[in-house]
């Protein structure tokens, strides 16, 4: 970072900021050398911070009006959207505001694993990404149960259960969890005060991921370590603020559209029925963010199998910057790479929708084969490639390909893609 | 640029496809009649509300409580719209309990306009006993909790039809093409002149289904008006706003000798 050496041009801006740094850490944010051929696909982290920002505001005011009671739950969320001044559209806000976040997480995550930007030196900032999104699954999943619908109680009965695949201690282990002997008013009281604390975690941890990416700064489309400033980059402020703000406008336009035209469509129907413990819905399904995890847990024939493959498919992208073992970083020169990418996010659209489905005959045949080809992918494909593949030629600089016009295959590849 | 917009309208478009390929079941296909208040600028048809109402209280209302709703939502904009006097008499024909007063007693009077619906049954126990163990479900936001919304309440009214031969049928249970199982435990409510409009409209089946399902649309989603004309404003704000932001980006990136 090349701003230490920032004063302030007032007196007072130079007393308080020897004091606290604040003023240094402003030009910082703005002056960032950040790449210039940085694609639309970067604008989620500004989006995510949206998100969670979004989450969390409506989240507090939700908040004032919603009783964590499991006989006034129900009635209270209903006492929102009727009688709240605009209780519904904060309401609808924060529900469609949940799968807008991961829809963005999502793409977030697999912009990364297209450009390698979990490689070194980036790892740290992709860990606590990951923890990120393991929080943010916790939240919402929570955040699902304090309506106090028939999905609620059944989803969340389904998955505490799932602890009690522990060998010996299981059981204990879900008494603990639900407080009691069932999924009952305990369970609601403790899932809402989670709810209201991780969030808070996940601001923490963002601050962090930002903190981390600051160090060795971003990296771009064609995945090479470029000199900060230079040629190759654009300060933060205005050029990435403003194109952040374009995307995030985007959007919210396809946000808009949900919340105001489609609120449920994204829910389930069974949520609009109060929570009953005698009757079990058809199909328990849990939100579709959820749905891949959901696939896994399932085509394992054995509970506690399934359970500890559910945790291995996020462990693996946890561990994912050692198991690639290639030196570059962009699939755009890595041939080999880039088809085997096609098809994990094919994969993973397939295990979604197989999470959707009930487990039983052509379904779970499905969902096993593509569950067994997500931890393939992983744990064989890309540690073997990484040593294989052929990759072509990377350019030096960001600029070299634009002003260049290298005669090169490779150059001339790249250039098509931007 | 353009690669951006066909990449987030496919997956839009696929989060759609998928949610609706998922909603494919065993029953009918459900009818689909012109609704009013579908759409960017749906509304609702005030007269069919105030039809509707009249439909749930003079049949549906003997067995199926609405307790979300409150007398004063029958003249809230947005809703059947009855003139503030025709809510206050229509609540005044409902007894609540209150209490307990100075004496410590509990005493009846006349619902007022910020009282919820009465219950036909005081509790689910006694509403589940008093129809043949089977609980007739709260209607407040009843069109909300089924999959296929209106189009199913609708459906299912007029979905009585005679049970195929193979199907045996208990005491008390009657055969609907669009029930999960086909197998449902209320009697076909409605049938042709059952009740007399106010309004003189002909009371048909068709009739009255529609005008119960436009008033459970509305008491399922109270605030639908506004959501409609405020989604409108927003996402005209937001294009203008959008717009605006695109120029300015352009005009900033053209100072960087690259493309955006």
């Amino acid at each position: 970072m090349s701003d230490h050496d920032y004063q302030p041009a007032s007196k007072l801006g130079k007393w308080f900021n020897d004091r606290l740094p604040l003023l240094t850490l402003s030009n910082h944010l703005q002056e960032y050398p950040t790449p210039k051929n940085l694609n639309y696909w970067w604008t989620f982290g500004g989006i995510l911070t949206f998100c969670l920002i979004t989450q969390i505001v409506t989240g507090i005011i939700l908040g004032m009006h919603y009783i964590a009671h499991s006989d006034l739950a129900f009635e209270s969320v209903e006492h929102i959207m009727r009688d709240v001044n605009y209780g519904w559209l904060i309401r609808y806000v924060h529900a469609n505001g949940a799968s807008m976040f991961f829809l963005a997480v999502y793409i977030h995550i697999f912009r990364s694993l297209y450009y390698g930007s979990y490689k070194s030196p980036r790892e740290v900032i992709w860990i606590i990404g990951m923890i990120i999104y393991f929080l943010m699954m916790a939240t919402a999943f929570m955040g699902y149960v304090l309506p106090w619908g028939q999905m609620s109680f059944w989803g969340a009965t389904v998955i505490t259960n799932l602890f009690s695949a522990i060998p010996f201690i299981g059981e204990s282990v879900v008494n603990w969890l639900w407080g009691g002997y069932s999924v009952d008013n305990p369970t609601l009281t403790r899932f809402f005060s989670l709810h209201y604390l991780l969030p808070f975690l996940i601001l923490g941890l963002v601050v962090l991921h930002i903190w981390a990416l600051h160090v060795p700064g971003n990296n771009n489309p064609i995945g090479i370590e470029i000199k900060k400033p230079s040629n190759d980059t654009v300060p933060f402020h205005p050029y990435i603020v403003v194109k952040d703000a374009f995307a995030l406008l985007l959007f919210l336009i396809v946000f808009a559209f949900f919340v105001f035209y489609s609120p449920n469509i994204l829910g389930h129907a069974d949520n609009y029925i109060e929570a009953n413990p005698l009757v079990t819905p058809a199909h328990i399904v849990p939100e579709w963010y959820l749905l891949p995890f959901y696939a896994i847990l399932r085509s394992v024939p054995d509970k506690l199998l399934g359970v500890i493959a559910m945790f291995a498919a996020i462990f693996v992208l946890v561990i994912l910057p050692w198991l690639d073992t290639s030196k570059v970083r962009s699939a755009i020169f890595r041939p080999i790479y880039k088809q085997f990418y096609w098809f994990l996010v094919a994969d993973v659209i397939i295990l979604g929708y197989m999470g959707a489905m009930p487990a039983e005959g052509t379904y779970l045949l499905i969902a096993r084969v593509a569950t067994a080809y997500y931890f393939i992918h992983f744990l064989f494909i890309l540690p073997f490639l990484g040593k294989k593949e052929k990759t072509l030629e990377v350019p030096l600089s960001i600029i070299e390909p634009v002003i260049g016009g290298s005669p090169k295959e490779a150059m001339a590849k790249f250039k098509k893609e931007i | 640029m353009r690669k951006f917009f066909n990449i987030t309208f496919t997956l839009v478009f696929l989060l759609f496809f998928g949610f609706n390929s998922m909603a494919a079941e065993k029953t009918a296909k459900l009818l689909s009649p012109e609704w009013s208040f579908k759409g960017f600028f749906g509304k609702f048809d005030k007269a069919s509300l105030q039809r509707g109402y009249q439909v749930y209280t003079e049949v549906c209302s003997a067995c199926h409580s609405m307790k979300y709703l409150s007398y004063r939502n029958l003249y809230e904009p947005g809703g059947p719209e009855f003139s503030e006097n025709q809510a206050k008499a229509i609540a005044s024909n409902f007894e609540v309990i209150d209490g307990p007063n100075s004496e410590g007693e509990m005493f009846t009077r006349p619902a007022k306009l910020s009282d919820k619906f009465v219950m036909p049954y005081e509790n689910v126990q006694a509403a589940t006993a008093a129809n043949g163990g089977a609980y007739p479900p709260d209607m407040s936001v009843l069109v909300k909790a089924r999959k296929g919304g209106a189009n199913y309440i609708y459906s299912l009214l007029l979905g009585y039809d005679d049970p195929p031969a193979d199907m045996e049928l208990d005491d008390g249970v009657y055969y609907n093409k669009y029930m999960y199982g086909n197998k449902i435990k209320m009697s076909s409510p409605l049938s042709d002149g059952l009740i007399e409009y106010i309004d003189g409209t002909e009371s048909t089946t068709q009739q009255m289904a529609k005008d119960v399902t436009t008033f459970l649309a509305w008491s399922a989603e109270p605030h639908l008006e506004t959501r409609h004309k405020t989604g409108f404003r927003v996402i005209i704000y937001l294009i203008i706003l959008t717009i605006l932001v695109y120029l300015s980006m352009k005009k900033i990136w053209s100072r960087v000798e690259n493309k955006i």
